[in-house]
């Protein structure tokens, strides 16, 4: 899960980790009032989960906290690559002798975290990768103490000031679970100080248990998302109209891609019910499918393996009685796997007005197109 | 022959006592495979009685070792006890560790395996469906009766496509299924797996699966183009993954401009693979080498 720039700058603080002086405000009097609190010019800054927001005006400098309250009424409410921006961060602006780019990440083909250090800070730091490689320090790393921060500093050309907060961002990569702790720019100032000015932050999802006072993550935006997850529920809306539901994140996947080579609008959404497909979590899933205005028809895939194909018909058919009259959609079903005969007859014998059968993937998703395009 | 797992394996869970462990316990007997016993620190000494069998408890790897002869090990533990777990596993020196738990963090992962470098444990998972040799063992979750003992050998990041894609092929029979895991790093890569199949004689044909997310595909594909003779038939899902979202397994996701479903593809027939468009497709594809 990624962060917001203001949550990450919180982690920062908390592990020492110098930032400038800021506060987070979703209103236009908020970023004046923070403006008069900072004192001096300020930077106010859209919270988007998106790159590029300098480039679509979302970053201001203001010199004074009226010029901050124009900035901000300019940028809340901004759409940014498609996210809306609710929140702006205003900074102290930093009088900036050097910018450099450094990260911790994992490297998933080595099997280890990966320190990133450049002296070409505040660009983009993977066209700095494709142009110049040589500018980008890149170093395996199992355990971090100043010594190796200051030979990874050393080598990229950062100045030795740096190595502290290289340890205390390798202190928020472990002690916070990240997956990604990037700063891009981190700034030397002209009085010599070694600033994060920015800070991207991705929180791995299943350390939660480790981190219950986390108070990020809780904005999810779409309302469909947010009701799946709350059902436990592993959802992500799409733009089509064929809603699909299927056992295991791959299947799911290839059905997506199946679908929208069917033509058509192609898939509504990602719901992957996971293994057992039991009659209680496909009505859980059926519901939110369902509740999605754009669906026009569900494809439920399924291969019966651990759970065989006759227990996989019985639950459909007990989903759609728990459903009763919220099922309205046409739903084409297709069924592999152990007892896939059973399974099948089951669904013809029970003659389900909405339930159409199809043997393989492929038909069952231009099935599915067919009808959706027909209900549209 | 097979890979990694074979008729003389003899299997101890890790967890064997929860409810997921002894559930899949009774369905690995159920498959032929030989299960010695369990582990669990807090109910050594005790044992379960399953599918007529009775099992012992142990309080730890190495003693379970050393007193049934063990070489593999199936975890079943919770996601917040799987680092300690392994890292037992990898001291006591077992060959193989299949780790079945899903939502095992990252840095967990990262650690036990800078831990086994240099070991002698092969790491399979986490968050994966394990390993099966049809017939001989299934050390994991992969549902036993969708194929037979035969020449196919499956790797693959997704559980149900694997199951999809065996089941396919059922009558030509599978030599080894390996469940890699969908997580961001995994003990077992493709890579590793195509190693072993191209030195298994019983496999003649090799199915990869691949999904979004990392560059495993991508490597894959060169090693295949300089050390696989056998014929490689490959599947990449999530085409259609929108960029930023974590689709099901933790590991896939389209980052920016890397891990597309498009990019594996290209690099997949550039090394020579036929690659389906759909898991149906694929099979065929498989079908006609099998028997051209």
């Amino acid at each position: 899960m990624d962060l917001f720039e203001h949550e990450a700058r919180d982690l920062f603080a908390r592990h020492g980790v110098p930032v400038p002086p800021g506060e987070v405000t979703s209103t236009a009097a908020g970023a004046h009032a923070a403006a008069v609190d900072i004192g001096g010019p300020v930077v106010v800054k859209a919270q988007v989960k998106v790159g590029g927001r300098g480039k679509a005006g979302g970053v201001k400098l203001a010199r004074t906290p009226t010029e901050a309250r124009a900035a901000a009424e300019a940028i809340l409410g901004m759409d940014i690559k498609g996210h809306t921006v609710h929140k702006v961060l205003v900074t102290a602006a930093s009088t900036i002798a050097d910018e450099y780019y450094f990260s911790f990440l994992l490297d998933r083909a080595n099997r280890t975290w990966l320190a990133m250090a450049s002296a070409e800070g505040g660009m983009d730091i993977e066209e700095v990768a494709a142009t110049r490689p040589d500018a980008l320090v890149r170093r395996p790393v199992v355990d971090m103490d100043l010594g190796q921060a200051a030979d990874i500093a050393l080598a990229a050309g950062l100045p030795a000031a740096a190595a502290d907060v290289i340890v205390k961002l390798w202190d928020v990569l472990v002690a916070e679970d990240c997956t990604l702790v990037e700063v891009n720019p981190l700034v030397r100032t002209e009085s010599g100080e070694i600033i994060a000015l920015d800070g991207k932050v991705t929180l791995d999802e299943s350390a939660s248990f480790r981190h219950a006072q986390r108070p990020f993550g809780t904005e999810v935006s779409d309302p469909l998302e947010r009701a799946a997850h709350a059902k436990g529920l592993n959802y992500v809306k799409l733009s089509g109209d064929v809603g699909v539901i299927g056992n295991g994140a791959g299947l799911v996947m290839s059905t997506l891609d199946v679908v929208a080579q069917a033509g058509g609008a192609g898939p509504a959404n990602f719901l992957d019910i996971g293994g057992g497909a039991s009659a209680q979590v496909m009505a859980d899933g059926l519901e939110i499918i369902l509740g999605d205005a754009d669906v026009r028809s569900v494809f439920v895939n399924v291969f019966g393996g651990i759970t065989a194909c006759d227990a996989v018909a019985d639950g459909i058919l007990q989903a759609l009685g728990m459903l009763g009259s919220r099922a309205t959609k046409p739903l084409v079903v297709r069924l592999d796997g152990n007892n896939v005969k059973r399974g099948r007859e089951i669904l013809v014998e029970a003659g389900h007005p909405l339930v159409t059968m199809v043997e393989t993937m492929d038909d069952a998703a231009r099935t599915a197109a067919r009808l959706a395009a027909q209900g549209a | 022959m097979a890979i990694f797992i074979d008729e003389g394996s003899r299997v101890v869970v890790q967890g064997m006592t929860g409810s997921e462990g002894s559930k899949h316990t009774a369905r690995m007997l159920r498959s032929g495979t030989n299960i010695v016993g369990g582990v669990n620190a807090r109910k050594a000494g005790q044992s379960l009685a399953v599918e007529g069998k009775t099992l012992p408890v142990f309080g730890g790897v190495a003693e379970a070792m050393a007193a049934t002869g063990a070489d593999v090990s199936v975890l079943f533990v919770p996601p917040p006890f799987v680092k300690a777990a392994v890292i037992e596993a990898v001291d006591a020196g077992i060959g193989l560790a299949v780790v079945i738990t899903e939502g095992v963090p990252v840095h967990d992962t990262a650690a036990f395996w800078a831990h086994s470098a240099g070991s002698r444990t092969r790491i399979i998972g986490p968050n994966c469906p394990g390993v099966i040799s049809p017939g001989k063992c299934n050390a994991g979750i992969i549902p036993a009766d969708i194929t037979k003992p035969g020449r196919v050998g499956v790797v693959s990041k997704s559980g149900t496509l694997t199951y999809q894609l065996m089941h396919e092929l059922r009558d030509f029979g599978c030599s080894t299924a390996v469940g890699i895991g969908g997580d961001p790093i995994v003990g077992t890569t493709h890579i590793d797996a195509l190693r072993a199949f191209q030195d298994d004689p019983e496999t003649e044909l090799i199915v990869m699966i691949g999904e979004i997310g990392g560059d495993a595909e991508e490597r894959a594909a060169a090693f295949v183009q300089q050390h696989v003779t056998k014929p490689v038939v490959g599947y990449v899902a999530g085409f259609t993954a929108p960029e930023g979202k974590t689709m099901g397994h933790a590991g896939a996701i389209v980052s920016g401009s890397s891990g597309t479903a498009a990019a594996k593809k290209v690099a997949l027939e550039a090394a020579g693979i036929a690659v389906g468009r759909t898991p149906g497709e694929t099979a065929l594809l498989a079908r006609e080498l099998l028997t051209g």
